[in-house]
């Protein structure tokens, strides 16, 4: 397997085989209500895993972005249950990210500790405050809040279709946007890049405010899927996304990856477990299915890279 | 005498590309044997099969007693093989004991260190080489040319009876060469083989009692060195003649474009410097390692600010406080470490030579693939860059084409001043000239040219004004066509009795 796109290539195929084999075996997977339910589900997962691939092409790294994403979901589902418009809601949890972003991306940037001990940190201490403040209860939303106030149906439309557009967007720009050259190239060679007048504490900054304001999205779009604002909604995603990136093939020491890799990790790793319980299969297995995804993903890319060396 | 090392016909491919076709090679006991060629010739995968890193497709070693077929890297260190590479392997945080006594004992893990004895074998061979360095110096303290003193210890201590060296001068001053080299006379006396690999024909003419010149993968030929003047040796690597290795100054200097006043940067040791760099002239800076020469380029360029003094660009004052406002100011600085810095091995070329004018080329809005490849061509076209096109990654470049995208990144920002700092460094002839012609047309074309060189007849033929740095200040400035002595001693500050 060489060429440019044999990981999108190799984890297009093994999703396509997961898919065939459900149509085969368990066609109910493809009802549209579970299906389209399902698929709504994943993208505020979605969203995060566009700002984790973004800080992880720049060679950083975000473990807080659960954390952000549960904050955020708290601070748009107060400001909902004052009472005030959702448009303001959105905006406040878009705010509240970019400025826990720009927490993080100062003390990486500007203060060049590593972003693996500055986001564990504000990982603990943002879900610690959470719980201390919110002690853990579910807070009831207003009823114009689940679906927009629309019908479930157009409310999963809207869902899909803003993380989709994000998606597009931000596979365009990192391509086409002279921002998403600094990126590579401050994640493949921060000093390279300095040398060529990028300044890479503002690309590096500029990666994490963007980090903070999508899990700010992410947060919105999976608030207005339930009735409730959950303060441990974001438990578990860095671990998600993280996995989806690495899965779809962006490198995790910088430099290398796109977002439609990113995608088809996401989907192979999020459909591990509808597939289990379509084949009847105990539950239990889907971690270490998900695992065993990871690992392969890893070998593959240290096989490769022995392979290179050689 | 029987050869320390033999090498027949070794053939070796990697997929389609055959990197070597049939090379043979032998090292006697006492010789320093020199390889030479241009890069890609097969010089660094015919150490590599020396060294055990590769084994070869066909053809045989023969190591001492021992006929094989291929080495290992272990069972090549039993054999009494060492390289001592241009960038030292040893352990940063260790002291210079520690990684002499790490690379010559193998102990088991739970064997204790006997630390008086390591500090004193380190100490012994430490003073058999003649390195005035203490064993007890954290590898991370010392320069490269200290740390590749302390390589050669190793391989001493080992008991190595071939050692090859590649490249060894790259990094040194004028002093630490005649250091390193009274070292390698004193291992050719004590029957030591010594492969030597450099680019610097005068190193090999100096040294060497043999070379064996490489092209594309086959030997052209062993020669004495003493039945070869520097014309044949060069037309051996190139297999053509190169009609003049420093292209003639042509035209007259116009304004000045950069003057500096009293510049001083204690961060970057730069103390005092007075200078005009005219348009249309290349002002050479040479200088030892250490001088000062590149911690002046990098306040040019905005990476270590000033403190105090004056720049002066086309008259005008300017402070420099980060690169970006030195390229809105017509400052390009083509860095020393192209592997590193100069050049992103991963991206395209075109990606490359584009980095730095993405605010000119793409104003305010999205990238213009269409724009970037033509600009890509042009110089790929101009500057003769080989590469399959603007889609190929900087990393399948050789050294000399690295270069010449390093420069072209920097010109496409059509700059008024150009920085280059070891311009030539590891890149072989042929690209050598080309780039030194390169260098010449821009300044013909009006561009004042600052270029920094450890390479001293490189320094002489291209310059035409020489200034001297030493100790963080120009302590002259010489003219063009001025000779080797006369800037060794500016640059030693005394007499020049160490010229050899």
């Amino acid at each position: 397997m060489n060429g440019k796109y044999s990981r999108e290539i190799s984890v297009a195929a093994a999703l396509g085989l997961l898919l065939v084999a459900l149509a085969l075996f368990a066609p109910n997977f493809y009802e549209l209500q579970p299906l389209l339910s399902r698929t709504t589900s994943q993208m505020p997962a979605l969203v995060a895993a566009i700002g984790i691939t973004l800080v992880i092409i720049t060679r950083q790294i975000d473990i807080s972005i659960g954390a952000q994403f549960s904050l955020c979901g708290v601070v748009a589902g107060l400001v909902a249950a004052a009472g005030m418009p959702l448009g303001v809601a959105v905006l406040a949890a878009v705010g509240a990210g970019a400025f826990l972003g720009a927490f993080n991306g100062l003390l990486v940037a500007w203060l060049g500790l590593p972003s693996i001990v500055v986001t564990l940190a504000t990982m603990v201490t943002w879900n610690e405050l959470l719980r201390l403040w919110q002690q853990g209860r579910f807070m009831n939303l207003p009823a114009g809040f689940q679906w927009f106030g629309l019908s479930q149906a157009a409310g999963q439309g809207v869902v899909i279709g803003v993380a989709v557009a994000l998606l597009l967007a931000a596979a365009w720009s990192m391509k086409n946007l002279a921002a998403g050259r600094r990126v590579y190239a401050t994640g493949t060679d921060a000093e390279a890049a300095r040398l060529a007048g990028i300044d890479p504490k503002w690309t590096t900054f500029g990666v994490f405010v963007l980090m903070g304001a999508l899990a700010g999205i992410a947060a919105t779009l999976n608030l207005v899927q339930s009735p409730q604002v959950q303060p441990n909604a974001g438990d578990g995603l860095e671990l998600k996304v993280i996995a989806a990136a690495v899965v779809g093939g962006v490198a995790i020491n910088g430099g290398r990856g796109n977002l439609w890799g990113v995608l088809l990790g996401l989907l192979l790793l999020a459909n591990v477990n509808p597939a289990l319980t379509h084949f009847k299969m105990e539950p239990y297995w889907e971690r270490a299915i998900q695992g065993l995804v990871i690992l392969l993903a890893v070998i593959a890319d240290g096989m490769k890279r022995t392979k290179k060396a050689a | 005498m029987k050869p320390l090392l033999q090498l027949s016909d070794i053939r070796k491919s990697f997929g389609a590309v055959r990197a070597l076709k049939g090379v043979s090679f032998d090292l006697q006991p006492g010789e320093v044997h020199a390889l030479l060629g241009e890069n890609g010739a097969g010089k660094s995968t015919l150490i590599k099969v020396i060294t055990g890193a590769h084994s070869p497709d066909e053809g045989t070693l023969v190591v001492g007693e021992e006929t094989l077929r291929s080495l290992t890297p272990s069972k090549a260190r039993e054999l009494g093989i060492a390289c001592i590479y241009q960038q030292p392997a040893l352990f940063p945080d260790l002291t210079v004991a520690e990684n002499i006594g790490l690379r010559l004992k193998k102990t088991g893990a739970f064997a204790r260190v006997n630390h008086a004895a390591r500090r004193k074998q380190a100490e012994e061979l430490l003073k058999r080489i003649g390195a005035d360095l203490s064993p007890d110096a954290e590898v991370r303290s010392l320069s490269m040319p200290e740390q590749q003193l302390v390589e050669i210890a190793c391989a001493l201590g080992s008991g190595a009876k071939v050692v090859i060296m590649d490249e060894p001068t790259a990094s040194l001053t004028q002093k630490e060469q005649h250091l390193l080299f009274a070292v390698v006379r004193d291992l050719r006396k004590s029957g030591v083989g010594v492969v030597y690999i450099s680019h610097r024909l005068e190193e090999i003419f100096a040294l060497a009692d043999r070379v064996t010149v490489l092209r594309d993968g086959e030997s052209v030929g062993t020669n004495r060195v003493d039945d070869l003047d520097e014309a044949a040796m060069i037309k051996l690597m190139v297999g053509r003649e190169v009609a003049q290795l420093y292209p003639p100054a042509e035209g007259e200097a116009g304004d000045v474009v950069l003057s500096l006043k009293n510049l001083c940067c204690a961060a970057g040791g730069v103390k005092g410097v007075d200078l005009e760099v005219r348009a249309g002239e290349i002002v050479g800076m040479a200088g030892l390692v250490g001088a000062g020469r590149t911690e002046l380029a990098r306040v040019l360029f905005g990476i270590t600010p000033a403190d105090s003094g004056e720049i002066r660009l086309n008259g005008k004052p300017l402070t420099l406080s980060s690169p970006r406002e030195a390229i809105s100011h017509g400052i390009a600085y083509v860095p020393e470490d192209r592997r590193r810095h100069g050049v992103i091995l991963e991206m395209p070329i075109a990606h490359n030579i584009t980095m730095a004018v993405h605010p000119v080329l793409f104003p305010g809005t999205w990238l213009r693939f269409k724009a970037e490849t033509e600009l890509a061509k042009d110089f790929i076209r101009d500057l003769g860059i080989k590469a399959y096109g603007p889609d190929a990654p900087g990393g399948s470049l050789s050294g000399g084409n690295q270069q010449k995208v390093s420069v072209s990144r920097w010109l496409a920002t059509k700059p008024k001043l150009l920085i280059l700092d070891e311009p030539t460094q590891g890149v072989d002839v042929g690209a050598k000239s080309e780039i030194h012609k390169i260098i010449r047309g821009l300044a013909k074309d009006g561009l004042a040219v600052l270029m920094i060189s450890s390479d001293l007849p490189e320094v002489l033929g291209m310059s035409d004004r020489i200034a001297v740095m030493r100790g963080g200040t120009v302590t002259a400035v010489l003219p063009g066509g001025s000779d080797a002595h006369e800037v060794m001693a500016a640059a030693l500050g005394h007499g020049g009795k160490e010229v050899a």
